[in-house]
């Protein structure tokens, strides 16, 4: 009774998919024949494009725009072109080294804060994630309970990350009640920059390390088991196995979490602006916050300077992503060189 | 049967084309409202009041938080976007955005009288007579104090012109007794740095008119830089946030944190509300300094935008709140001081509890005490390049990143070139 209450409905899907591609095939037959058969996939292409193009592109020519004209008008038209002087302001310094010689100090404190955040962010992340999931590879107790956990952090909303790691580490958080509780004066965590710094990084590493984690873990377990029993067999030591199986095979998952990782590092903003709002003074300043303030938070917008700050942002990040996938193809065809060797 | 069934639909069909057609016509007004305490909650009330006197308007308010009103609003407005009337406190900075309501109110001169003041806040040129909004409060910085503190150590509240010396010296006595942490403690903001750097002899502005760091700002920046870094204030509330971010210090004053607290008349309604009686709470009159005993006047306002297709709906709801009953209403719900001439002299009766009356009062007898450079500097178009260097600058050598003097010098810098960029 079932199957024949389920009959009129099946009957009633396929008439109306029978409707829909009978009235998209008469267009695109025309199409078809308009066009050619070779040139026929642009158009399932276009509309992908058009929105990439409107909402990427164009936004790009737009923000090169500014970075070229100054004033404080939103409106293009209003707009006096002023050239390179955006940059040149940005890249006025007595020594890049030192943010203080630099007449937008705060734009070159938010360089080297990002610089150093992404070096040590990443690093500790690759390396936590790794260690992580080569533990989470393994037949351990309630594994599938700790997947779940190291992924957890991931899920939630960098908003909510930001506030539950703000009330742990505020004066009277629970971290500094448990440190009273064996007699130990914490300081104000997010008050001093060195702490506040180290937190940030903490805070982002324990948000996003389960995703990397999983990247990895799927890496590894498509690593053949049988490559470890020949290794055994030939009696390599864990480490051997690791550096030279685990390790090249696990390379191409290892360079994608790397290039997300640093992209990500380099466009920290949500949880940092949150958990420390770029202070203590400007110590987690990060270069997206810069522009956010530069463009939207003070009362005279400097549009044209925000997006200056911008074009360097992306001239750096497409930079390193350009060098890590060449060193990554230099890696992987050396590896094909091994392989037909 | 059928029949009144037939019957009944086509009265439910025939009344929702009604409803529909009356919702239709209504001109739409959208407000962009923040509440300092329950400002939002009190112009909902009386909408709904004109809505009921003017069938043909709708009223909508938005309530957002201050933060949108500070950010989010002007990029709205310089894209052409946003809503008819908004809550703003930056008055000159979106003057140019602003819709002159003159030939849609019943009577300017009425405007003129009693908001002659303030209107001039509003007006995007010195010559400017239009009229572009309503302030819906006169708000005075000035201090908030813990007396039940200064009761339990035994220590004698300051007098009437005693000076920030005088406070700093009384509220760190009463720590040091009370085992509370912080003597004092500052809203993070320009403006309110500003009336203590008045009163210590910073004129704001040069004999041209442009903004000046000058001896009395330095000296007041240097005060306050000690008291922060001997503790005598929380490092947080300054120099725990980056950039120019608001953050007031409400919550330390209310946990009995701070003896003293500076802020303004706005909080008397939240300290009303969340502290209650759970300790005396007063205001005092503004510390003295060799200048001036003053604060910083300035408020909030609603004010009509360019960009609204309702000029003449939000010409007339103005009108409504601008009007003295309803004004006078609105002032003592929101437990405020009235920026309107003919209330401040009638007086207003709030219903409000004998510490919030006290605080009032001795907010309303700081307006006349309050120094002719404050008011320029609430009127002056680009404060806010002097309010928000200030605080990112102070901010940063008070967490320790760049020396004081180096600080000051940025101040300068950063006004300077904000200007000059405005300009443009």
């Amino acid at each position: 009774m079932l199957a024949s209450s389920r009959l009129p409905l099946r009957a009633l899907a396929v008439a109306i998919a029978t409707v829909a591609l009978n009235a998209v095939e008469l267009p695109m037959r025309a199409l078809q024949r308009l066009l050619g058969v070779p040139r026929i996939g642009w158009v399932f292409v276009t509309p992908n494009l058009v929105v990439l193009g409107l909402f990427t592109f164009l936004p790009i020519v737009i923000d090169f725009y500014y970075a070229f004209t100054g004033g404080v008008q939103l409106d293009l038209r209003a707009r006096p072109f002023t050239g390179w002087e955006n940059l040149q302001t940005l890249f006025e310094c007595g020594s890049y080294l030192d943010p203080s010689t630099c007449r937008k100090d705060l734009f070159w404190r938010a360089v080297h804060n990002t610089a150093w955040f992404a070096l040590l962010q990443v690093g500790l992340m690759v390396v936590l994630s790794l260690v992580t999931a080569l533990v989470l590879n393994r037949k351990i107790l309630g594994r599938g309970f700790f997947r779940g956990v190291f992924f957890y952090p991931v899920l939630l909303s960098p908003v909510v990350v930001a506030l539950i790691w703000k009330w742990i580490l505020q004066r009277e958080g629970l971290l500094n009640a448990m440190l009273h509780s064996a007699g130990i004066a914490g300081p104000v965590w997010l008050n001093e920059p060195g702490w506040a710094f180290s937190w940030s990084v903490f805070v982002s590493i324990w948000a996003h390390m389960g995703f990397y984690t999983l990247i990895l873990l799927a890496g590894l377990q498509a690593i053949p088991a049988d490559l470890y029993e020949a290794a055994e067999m030939d009696s390599a030591s864990p480490w051997r196995r690791f550096y030279r199986i685990t390790l090249p095979l696990l390379m191409p998952n290892l360079l994608v979490v790397l290039v997300l990782a640093v992209i990500r590092a380099v466009q920290m903003f949500d949880e940092i602006f949150v958990l420390t709002g770029g202070g203590p003074g400007s110590a987690t300043l990060f270069i997206v916050q810069f522009i956010y303030q530069t463009a939207f938070a003070e009362s005279i917008r400097l549009y044209g300077l925000a997006a200056a700050a911008s074009l360097v942002l992306a001239t750096t990040l497409l930079a390193l992503t350009v060098v890590q996938l060449r060193i990554s193809r230099q890696g992987l065809s050396g590896k094909a060189g091994r392989d037909d060797g | 049967m059928m029949f009144a069934h037939a019957r009944a639909c086509a009265f439910l069909g025939a009344a929702l084309t009604g409803a529909f057609a009356v919702h239709a016509s209504a001109a739409e007004i959208r407000v962009a409202c923040y509440s300092d305490g329950n400002e939002c909650e009190v112009t909902q009330e009386l909408a709904k009041r004109f809505e009921t006197q003017n069938p043909d308007v709708r009223i909508a308010i938005d309530k957002v938080p201050y933060k949108a009103i500070t950010e989010q609003l002007p990029v709205q407005l310089a894209a052409g976007e946003g809503p008819d009337i908004a809550r703003v406190t930056d008055l000159g900075g979106l003057s140019k955005y602003y819709l002159d309501i003159t030939p849609y109110v019943k009577d300017p001169k009425y405007w003129e009288a009693n908001f002659g003041q303030t209107l001039k806040w509003l007006r995007p040129t010195p010559t400017d007579k239009g009229i572009y909004g309503m302030m819906t409060q006169l708000t005075v910085t000035g201090p908030f104090v813990n007396k039940t503190l200064f009761e339990q150590a035994k220590v004698p509240l300051p007098g009437a012109n005693a000076t920030w010396g005088d406070w700093a010296a009384a509220t760190r006595k009463v720590a040091k007794a009370t085992e509370v942490p912080f003597a004092m403690a500052f809203d993070r903001s320009g403006h309110r740095f500003a009336g203590v750097a008045i009163s210590q002899g910073a004129k704001i502005f040069d004999a041209k008119g442009n903004l000046t760091i000058d001896d009395g700002f330095k000296a007041t920046a240097k005060r306050f830089y000690d008291w922060n870094r001997d503790a005598t204030m929380p490092k947080e509330i300054w120099g725990g946030v980056g950039g120019s971010s608001y953050r007031d210090a409400f919550e330390e004053f209310a946990n009995a944190r701070v003896v003293l607290y500076l802020s303004g008349s706005w909080q008397i309604n939240r300290m009303d509300k969340q502290i209650g009686t759970n300790f005396d709470w007063i205001a005092v009159p503004n510390p003295c300094g060799p200048a001036a005993c003053t604060g910083v006047p300035g408020g909030a306002a609603f004010v009509a935008l360019k960009r609204t297709k309702n000029p003449k709906d939000v010409g007339r709801f103005l009108d409504f709140l601008a009007s003295e009953p309803v004004y006078a209403e609105y002032m003592a719900k929101t437990e405020n001081i009235p920026a309107h001439a003919g209330l401040s002299k009638k007086g207003i009766d709030y219903k409000v509890s004998p510490q919030a009356n006290a605080a009032l009062k001795v907010f309303v007898g700081d307006v006349a005490k309050l120094s002719p450079i404050a008011y320029e500097i609430q009127g002056y178009k680009y404060n806010r390049a002097l309010f928000n260097s200030t605080t990112t600058r102070l901010g940063q050598a008070i967490a320790g990143e760049m020396s004081l003097d180096d600080a000051v010098k940025r101040i300068a810098a950063d006004i300077d070139e904000q200007v000059k960029a405005a300009g443009k």
